[in-house]
């Protein structure tokens, strides 16, 4: 029997009014993320078209099969490896460079932000659209000007560089990798830049006093104190450039042959152009197991790299 | 709190109003149509006035582009029971089959009977072939026609006649057999510096259907049909040879630049800016290249004979058909609709608003003299779908991968063979178990 104003009646309360405002989000996650998780596993042990009311059990076939009879879908893996790697590198390379240029109160450091982030808010298609032309063998920008500096004496060879860079296969995949970058980069500037602004500037000035120049300081504090930023911004593009499909999409849809197929293409071709749903599921399970492991290690890396949390 | 409560039962009002039978009555009386075709979609909605007018029903289309973004909102509302009354399927024999045999599509057989045929005599016969299931399908479906085509279509090469002109050549009378055409492409490079061939194979059913025409003029249908049925290996010499003119085109320098990763709108830009001599493109490309240059001079050909073993079939049949969704509680009013839009005076104007060739045959006498030479081949049209087996997506996909590996020089012809058979027989051992 509880009396007016028990503590533990008031806290009962309390802990079901709360629930209560946890609900709806709860609802949310359970429809559109837990169920369509458990559906997706349950499809992936079936040979389903997609409409037929009826499916039938095929246990762990289709996993089997990905595994060890699908090496287009390795190869797919191994490209998006690829272009993650790419972008793990070069892209963020450039965006610390830019980062740190702007971080260091340039004039104009504000429009440079706004400019830097204006590859990331144009849609995929647009952007591969866009380099679709740049890059085109008969009319793209890109040969027009190799075209027009081959002109020059010393830089003749130039013009040998000139092809249709989407449908050379020793070109294609670099060539998406790189539009993939330059859409990509103005992530890792921005949180870059946020993660450079947050350093106390008293630090940078207690080195110099101490004598330290200006590669030590981004030696000795820039960069430890920069490693969860880095860490953030890793798992971001290793989870955002082995998603690539849009830009995919729009340039060269997997070709030429099998160079530029990714994981995701590999998943809609099962799903729409073979009428594999069940396949598609359990490509899309296995898929997501890698990125887990991938994100999974780089969360480890960090924390041991993280002189903090060291 | 009185005015919660309030609010509370407005909204249990406002739900119940809305879901009452009259008000679902009121949306019963529309028939509504669910398609993909951004082109026709004026067009539609004009008919559907007219049908109000005439009729005094009303008719609602709504358009869902692209289309594979249509394909999926179609496969959704089939798994939610949620289809319109009518709708199209888009997809490969296999996949209409499946609407059927879940019962997602009504047996139009008995309403195109009717009249002695009258509905069905309306048709090009391979359009209607399309939309039929034959006696003894793969399918275990039960024969019968189950959708009603629209307008028809075929495949064939375009080439430009100025072009022709400035390249020394007769431009009435384009290259019949494939010597010619080599010869053709080479005189016009030497004397233009004009690409020779274009089409948009980074759509890779496009280069199925090019190698599919071959195919049939080099060997014929009963070997592709052995061959699909496992009697026949992809490594047979004509497959070999099929194989080999695409190798032969890259050599040759025939092909246009990046042609491998050219989607067909861009391949269609090049012939409509007169970049490239040849192009191979469906008979929609009427109306695309009239939005693009209306100017361009051009004519249509069959695409050039290898062998004169075998005729020159081409792909072709229905372009875009509709089928009646069989749980509709409109359904006799949805296939009076279907029968109404089918009639000459609608298809005309249709033909004439979208520069598409009319299903209805008696609707051709007015269309324009290039879509009339696209429907001067009608007859030499065939089309996966209507073949009584089909071959494995997988398998599908490895032939027109491996022919964009043949043109970009990375596999030689008994490779791809090669490779092809053994996807072959690894998808029959797989559907056998």
């Amino acid at each position: 029997m509880f009396k007016r104003g028990d503590p533990k009646k008031t806290m009962n309360k309390r802990t079901s009014k709360n629930y209560l405002f946890v609900l709806p989000a709860l609802l949310l996650f359970t429809v559109f993320s837990i169920y369509p998780f458990i559906k997706i596993f349950q499809l992936s042990v079936y040979q389903w078209d997609g409409i037929m009311p009826t499916m039938k059990f095929v246990g762990f076939f289709n996993f089997r099969d990905i595994i060890f009879h699908n090496p287009i879908w390795w190869r797919s893996v191994g490209q998006a490896g690829y272009i993650t790697l790419i972008a793990l590198t070069f892209q963020n390379a450039l965006a610390l460079v830019l980062a740190l240029i702007c971080d260091r109160g340039i004039r104009c450091a504000n429009s440079y932000r706004v400019i830097f982030f204006i590859p990331p808010v144009l849609s995929g298609i647009v952007v591969g659209l866009i380099w679709n032309w740049i890059y085109n063998g008969n009319y793209g920008l890109l040969n027009y000007w190799l075209t027009q500096l081959s002109k020059w004496n010393h830089l003749s060879y130039l013009s040998n560089l000139k092809r249709a860079w989407l449908a050379d296969p020793k070109t294609a995949l670099n060539s998406v990798a790189v539009i993939n970058m330059w859409k990509g980069f103005g992530w890792g500037f921005l949180i870059l830049l946020a993660g450079l602004q947050s350093i106390p500037r008293q630090l940078y000035e207690a080195a110099r006093v101490d004598g330290a120049n200006a590669w030590q300081s981004f030696w000795k504090i820039t960069v430890p104190l920069m490693v969860p930023t880095f860490g953030i911004v890793s798992i971001l593009t290793i989870l955002g450039a082995m998603q690539i499909y849009d830009i995919i999409a729009s340039t060269t849809n997997g070709g030429p042959a099998y160079h530029t197929e990714v994981p995701i293409t590999r998943i809609l071709a099962a799903m729409q152009g073979n009428l594999q749903f069940g396949y598609a599921c359990a490509m899309g399970l296995i898929f997501g197991a890698i990125l887990l492991s991938a994100s999974l290690i780089q969360i480890k890396l960090s924390r041991k790299l993280n002189p903090i949390a060291g | 709190m009185n005015k919660r409560l309030f609010l509370s039962i407005a909204i249990i009002l406002f739900t119940a109003t809305a879901c009452s039978p009259k008000m679902r009555g009121v949306q019963q009386r529309q028939i509504v149509i669910w398609h993909w075709m951004t082109d026709r979609q004026d067009a539609f909605k004009e008919l559907a006035s007219r049908y109000k007018k005439e009729k005094g029903i009303n008719v609602k289309f709504e358009l869902y582009a692209p289309s594979n973004a249509y394909r999926q909102k179609v496969m959704a509302a089939a798994q939610t029971n949620t289809l319109p009354d009518i709708y199209g399927i888009l997809g490969e024999k296999k996949f209409f089959a499946s609407f059927v045999k879940s019962g997602y599509v009504a047996d139009l057989s008995e309403a195109m009977k009717a009249n002695d045929g009258e509905w069905k005599n309306r048709f090009f016969s391979k359009a209607l072939k399309v939309n039929e299931f034959c006696k003894d399908n793969e399918f275990g479906i039960k024969p019968g026609i189950y959708g009603v085509p629209l307008d028809v279509m075929n495949i064939q090469m375009v080439y430009n006649k100025d072009i022709f002109k400035k390249a020394g050549l007769d431009p009435e009378k384009p290259p019949q057999t494939w010597k010619e055409f080599i010869a053709a492409i080479k005189q016009i490079k030497r004397k233009t510096g004009i690409a020779g061939f274009v089409s948009g194979w980074g759509e890779i059913w496009m280069i199925d259907c090019l190698a599919n025409n071959y195919a049939f003029n080099i060997m014929g249908e009963e070997k592709i049909i052995a061959t699909i049925k496992g009697e026949v290996p992809y490594t047979d010499p004509d497959w070999i040879k099929v194989l080999s003119l695409f190798k032969e085109m890259s050599e040759k320098n025939v092909l246009a630049e990046g042609i491998v990763a050219m989607v067909n709108k861009s391949a269609e830009q090049m012939f409509a800016n007169q970049m490239v001599a040849f192009a191979f493109n469906g008979s929609w490309c009427v109306n695309v290249y009239q939005g693009m240059n209306p100017t361009l001079n051009y004519g249509v050909m069959l695409p050039p004979k290898v062998s004169s073993r075998n005729p020159m079939i081409i792909w072709g049949g229905a372009g875009s058909s509709f089928v009646v969704q069989n749980k509709s509680p409109q359904k006799e009013k949805a296939i009076e609709f279907l029968n109404w839009l089918t009639k000459k005076k609608q298809q005309t104007f249709l033909c004439r608003e979208t520069n598409n060739l009319p299903a209805n045959k008696r609707s051709l006498i007015d269309i324009p003299i290039i879509l009339r030479q696209f429907a001067d081949n009608m007859d030499n049209t065939t089309h996966p779908n209507i073949w009584p087996v089909s071959e494995y997506s997988l398998v599908t996909e490895t032939l027109n991968k491996g022919i964009q590996s043949i043109i970009i020089g990375e596999k030689t012809v008994l490779e791809v063979a090669e490779e092809v058979q053994r996807v072959k027989e690894r998808e029959m051992r797989k559907n056998n178990k």
